[in-house]
Formats: structure tokens, sequence, C-alpha cells
């Protein structure tokens, strides 16, 4: 009896995460599908199956180069994901290994600057890249999204140390170790798995990050996000071409999502699991 | 290894960008059939102009309505060409915001330009921006839904005979609708209709002091006609209908008339896409017999910032972008059904357009019976047909077509809807400083 209940429970349990996942992944399968279709049969009112033409994705491929996009989202999503972990390592270890009475305030204080709209600081931000000439260029782009991302990688980091247990660098101190072997040689291999999930969660949000992405770039720097933008039409149909761009622009991040998704799902729930 | 990879790439990725930036201008545009075609004839512009190289940026409406605005406020000097409406012309001019297009070229032929449209784009009698497409609205019906109802729609209908004709031939039963008009809440969707709408029957936004208009019996009328004949005669779920939903329901035959953008034209008319592609019959838009019509007044035109330090290159573009050559070149290489329309009065003085464009005729009186300068029956502070040439009307325009939007949707009475309006634009003004 106990046993039949058991697998009841399983199976409804099963049910319900497919269809959580499926209401969560629908949009993105949605558009997936829409991306096969015609223009026509896109506005014409919800179907699953597409005709399966591939129009919409000549006619992206002809207006506008994908690869010079998907370029820069690569260099922009990595480069601002390494910038940020060089920073973020060395205050998360100080913070969960060195805390002082302050330490959780300035925890919430960097976390409290995600709190605010981006649209609130476009001016000055705006004002600063053209001053400094840093309008369009990667490297600015690449630092504005680590900053837009830092506290989260702070944080995540922070979590992971945490877990650590003090007396393993204690012991390397003992035998001799510097700071920086301690950090290079000892807090790092054991800290990886959490390392790896916060870059890999760190390149996506940085990937799909569409405001300062679309604000700050004009050619030169733009990526993926701004292709999309540019299929949006004030007039005619465009839902197809959209859609297409669309899955154009995640097919990268999804895939990638994919295989290392156990590792990403490791590094999301360390702390839960423990 | 892989990190030392990784940053190298970075670095030259870097350095690259800083190199690209030599003798280039940079075009921000949207994404429509005839911006994409200029984009793909500009070699004809690059052979002519070796030492110019050009840098599209296309984005969408709203979004690159904001950017420009924000570097164009900032002079931040990122577009040294800006693709700009008629809304934004006015205002922008007058803050100095744009260089004045005086040196187009003397071929370049500026008196062609359909007196409407330039009317539109200039400040103090100079041209701030050259039009590449211009539009009106009119009314688009199919002809074979007019002869079954035993009714034949005259050049320059009335809006009871709309309503007339609409009741005839909605046939629910068919999926056929009487008429498609927008509802979708925005100052360039619902509001570009229902403000052009409004001129015909004698209303205003604001009198010649800026007091808000909505609590006249004009503003009244107009709103009740729209919301009786849609709830009679629309489709369904109307108050989320735009341009692009409309067009859908046309092409598939689902609305007996429409009253939109003159530009629909060669989409309803299109075999390729549209149903009834044989049986569209063209109408200006009505009136109520007060010397206005309801049809408004656009134009994406090509402007040169202020901040740009790339001026003659900039309008070197602009002059060929916007010429008489240009409109051959796109005959010459893709029909004359496909020249951008509503810019240059030759156009339509060319017997082969003509042929291939059977709208061409109506297009240019619906242009004609605008007037941004005199746009309503009683006088008025401010320029524009379908808007209000003053940097409040994006907001103000967007809240007050949501409230209009409810009111079809049946969410407000009409009269609770203008009372709102009247408030919201009464705020908006004394906010604004034009009132006390």
């Amino acid at each position: 009896m106990a046993r039949a209940v058991t697998t009841q429970h399983k199976t409804i349990a099963t049910a319900a995460a497919w269809i959580v996942a499926l209401l969560i992944f629908f949009p993105i399968l949605y558009t997936i599908i829409t991306s096969f279709k015609s223009e026509q049969e896109a506005i014409q009112g919800f179907a699953l199956i597409p005709s399966g033409t591939m129009e919409s994705y000549a006619e992206v491929q002809a207006q506008s180069g994908y690869f010079k996009f998907f370029l820069n989202s690569v260099i922009l999503s990595v480069g601002s994901t390494l910038l940020a972990i060089l920073i973020a390592v060395p205050a998360a270890w100080s913070m969960a290994f060195s805390p002082t009475k302050r330490t959780k305030d300035i925890l919430m204080w960097m976390l409290s600057t995600k709190m605010m709209p981006a649209v609130a600081v476009l001016f000055p931000i705006y004002l600063i890249f053209r001053d400094s000439g840093l309008l369009d260029s990667r490297i600015g782009l690449t630092v504005m999204l680590m900053l837009i991302n830092l506290p989260i990688v702070v944080w995540m980091l922070y979590t992971y140390f945490r877990e650590i247990p003090g007396e393993i660098l204690e012991a390397a101190r003992m035998d001799g170790a510097s700071l920086w072997n301690e950090i290079i040689y000892v807090l790092t291999p054991m800290a990886v798995p959490g390392i790896a999930s916060t870059m890999l969660l760190n390149i996506i949000l940085a990937w799909n990050e569409a405001f300062w992405t679309i604000r700050l770039t004009t050619t030169n720097a733009a990526p993926l996000t701004a292709f999309i933008s540019s299929f949006s039409s004030p007039q005619g149909l465009f839902w197809a071409k959209l859609s297409a761009a669309s899955t154009l622009a995640i097919a990268p991040i999804l895939i990638m999502g994919w295989f290392s998704q156990k590792q990403l799902v490791r590094g999301l729930t360390f702390g839960a699991v423990k | 290894m892989k990190l030392r990879t990784l940053t190298l790439g970075l670095l030259s990725a870097s350095a690259l960008a800083f190199a690209a930036h030599a003798e280039s201008i940079t075009i921000a545009t949207v994404n429509n059939g005839d911006m994409v075609r200029m984009q793909k004839l500009t070699d004809d512009f690059t052979k002519a102009n070796p030492d110019i190289q050009l840098n599209w940026v296309t984005l969408e409406e709203n979004v690159l309505r904001e950017r420009v605005t924000t570097d164009i406020a900032t002079k931040g000097g990122q577009y040294d060409v800006m693709t700009i409406g008629t809304y934004e012309v006015p205002i922008w001019a007058k803050q100095s915001w744009l260089l004045p297009l005086d040196k187009l070229g003397d071929d370049y032929d500026v008196k062609d330009i359909i007196p409407a449209i330039a009317g539109g784009l200039s400040v103090d009698g100079k041209l701030y921006a050259a039009p590449f497409y211009g539009e009106s609205s009119f009314v688009m019906y199919r002809k074979d839904l007019m002869e079954k109802a035993g009714l034949k729609m005259p050049d320059a209908p009335t809006w009871e005979f709309i309503k007339q004709a609409a009741d005839k031939m909605t046939d629910r039963a068919n999926g056929v609708n009487g008429v498609c008009l927008r509802g979708k809440a925005g100052w360039g969707e619902n509001m570009a209709f229902l403000t052009a709408m409004s001129n015909s029957f004698g209303a205003r936004w604001f009198d010649e002091n800026w007091k808000p208009q909505f609590d006249q019996p004009e503003w009244k009328k107009t709103l009740q006609f729209y919301v009786d004949l849609m709830k009679a005669d629309g489709p369904e779920g109307a108050s989320s209908n735009g341009f692009n939903e409309n067009l859908a329901l046309f092409q598939q035959g689902k609305c007996g008339m429409w009253i939109d953008a003159t530009v629909a034209a060669s989409f309803v008319s299109d075999p390729k896409a549209s149903k009834v592609a044989d049986k569209v019959g063209y109408a200006l838009a009505p009136d109520t017999g007060l010397g206005k019509r309801g049809n408004w007044l656009w134009a994406w035109s090509l402007a040169v910032p202020a901040g740009t330090k790339k001026a003659d290159a900039a309008e070197k573009f602009v002059s060929w972008a916007t010429s008489k050559h240009y409109a051959e070149l796109v005959a010459s290489k893709e029909g004359w059904a496909n020249v951008p329309p509503g810019t240059r009065s030759s156009l339509y003085a060319n017997a082969d357009y003509q042929k291939a464009a059977p709208f061409a005729k109506m297009t240019l009186d619906s242009i004609n019976a605008a007037d941004p300068t005199h746009p309503t029956v009683k006088p008025v502070p401010y320029v524009g047909v379908q808007f209000v040439a003053i940097p409040e009307f994006q907001g103000l325009g967007t809240t007050v077509g949501q409230l209009f939007s409810a009111a079809l949707a049946g969410q407000s009475s009409v009269d609770d809807a203008l009372k709102q309006a009247q408030d919201a634009a009464t705020a908006a003004m004394t906010e604004g400083g034009y009132i006390k």
C-alpha cells in the first residue's frame, strides 16, 4: 500500500515537474515554432504546427550580418565574466574568511545597487561614456556589464566560500602558504564548482542583457540583443522574422546551458543540499 | 593557457573596435521595407563617394526614438544621420538639435517635395529633414462587399456613409466585420487615428491658450461615434488591434473597410500576401462636412543632428537617399511599385508609376488634403495633424490612448474616458507650464 502511494506521488510529482518545465519553456518553444512559419501564418493565430518554411531565416541572414553581433556577444559576456571573477574572488574571500561586523552591511549595500531601475542612471552613465570616448566600444560595455553583474557574482561566491571550512585555510597557513598561494592552490580548487556555476550564470545574464547593450552601442560593439531589436518593424509583418532572429540569438546560450546544466544545477543548489 | 588566449582575444578585439572609425557615417533607422531596400542599394552612393563609408543601425521604432533623443540631447555624436518622423522635426529644430538642410545640391529640386510634407518638416521656412517616404491615411474597402450591400463608395465619403456601409457589410456569421479601425493604445497607434478623426468632427486637443478640450461636445461626438461604430461593426477584441493586426484581418478578408495608412495599399493589393488583392478600392478619409478630413500626415525623414562632426558627408547621403535619382534607381532595380511613396510631386506625374501603383492618385490626394500647420476646424496653437508637436505629447498621447482604448473595450464609459482625459491633459499642461 505504502509502495503504491509512493509510486503515485512520484508520478504526480513528475507530471507536475513536466508541466512547470513546459510552462517555463513554452515562450521559447513558441518563438522557435513561429520562426518556421511564414509572416501570414505567424499573425493568423495560435498554431503549434508550422509550415516549416525557412524564408524568415533566409531574410534575417540577408538583412544583417549575424556573425559580427554573435562575436560581440561572446566577447562581452565572456570578457565581463572573467573581469567580474577577477574582482569578486578576492572580495568574497575577504568577506567569507575575515568577516568584520560591517561585512553583512557591505554585502547588502552591494546588492542594493541592483534595486534601482537601470534607466534611472542612463543619463549619467551615458555622459561618462560619451566624455571618455567609450560609447559603442567593447571595452566600455565589458566594464559596464561586469559592474552590473558584480553584486550577484560576489554574493554567489561569498555563499560558496562560506561552505568551505576555514580550518583548511588555516592548515595551509600553518604550512607556510602565502596569501596568494592560499587563494590559488587551496581555496580555488575547492570552490571550482561554485566559481564555474557563477561564471555560467554570469555569462547567461550578460548575454541576455538588453538595456545597456542596446543603449550604449551603435555598430562596432552591438551584440545579439541589438540584432534582435533591429527586426521589429513599424509597418508590415515581422513576427516570423523577429522569431527567427531571436532563435538565432538564443541558440548559442541555450546550447551552452544544455551542455553545462549539471554544473549549473549543482552550483545553484550548492547551499540547499548541504 | 585558456585564460591567456581569451584575454588576448578580448584585447585584440577591443583594439579592432577602436580602429574601425575613419571616414564613416552612422545612420540610425527603423526596419521597414523601404529602409531595408535602401541599405541594399547603397553601392550606388559609395561608388560615387568612395571616401564615405556607411554604417547602419537598425532599431525598433520606440527604441530608436529613445536612442536618438538621448544622443541628440547629450550631443553624444553617435549618429550622423537619423531617421525621424514629422512629430520630432519641429520640436527638435526649435531646440537647435538639427542642422538645416541647405546644401542638398543644385539638382536636388527642393520645390518638387510635396508642399504638405515639406511644411511638416520645416521651421521658419527652413527644411530640417528630407522626407524619405510620406504617407497619409485613407479608406480601403472591399469593392465586392460594397456592391453586395447595394452601395457605391464616393471618392470623398462622410462618416455617416461609412457607418451606413459598415452596418450593411457586417456579416459576423461569415467572419466579416464592416469596419476595422485601430484600438491599441498608444500615441502613434489609436491616438493617431482618433486625433485625425477628431479633426473632421471639429474637435481639437487644445484651444489657442493651451486649454485641453476633451470636455467639449466635439470630442464627445468623435469618441461616441467611434465606440458605437466599432461595437456594431468592428472586429472582436478591437481594443488591442494596431496597424499590423488590422492589416492581417483585411488581408484575410475579414474587414469590409479599413481606414489606415496609405502605405498599407501596397500590402493589401499584393496578391502574394492578400486574399482580397484584386477587390480593394480606395477613397479619401471621411469627413462631416466641416472642411477637415480624418486623415493624417506622416513622413519618415532623414535629418542631420547638430552634434555630428561629419555634416557634409551626412548631408550628401541625405541628398542621395531622398533624390529623384534614388527613385529612378529603385525603379530600375525593383520596379516602380517599390519606389518610396509620398515625397515628390514628380513621382505622381510619372505615367509608369501611376500604372504600377493604382492607389497613387488617391494617396497624393490624401496627402494634399492634410495640412499640418492648420490641422483643425477651430484655430490651435500647435503643429501636427494626428499629434501635437510638443515634447509632452508622447506621454500624454499614450495616457489618453489608454483611456480611449478602455472605453472601446467597454471598461469605462465614453463620458468617464473623456473626463479622465481632460484631467490628465490639464495636469500635463499645468506641469509643462503651458497653463496655470
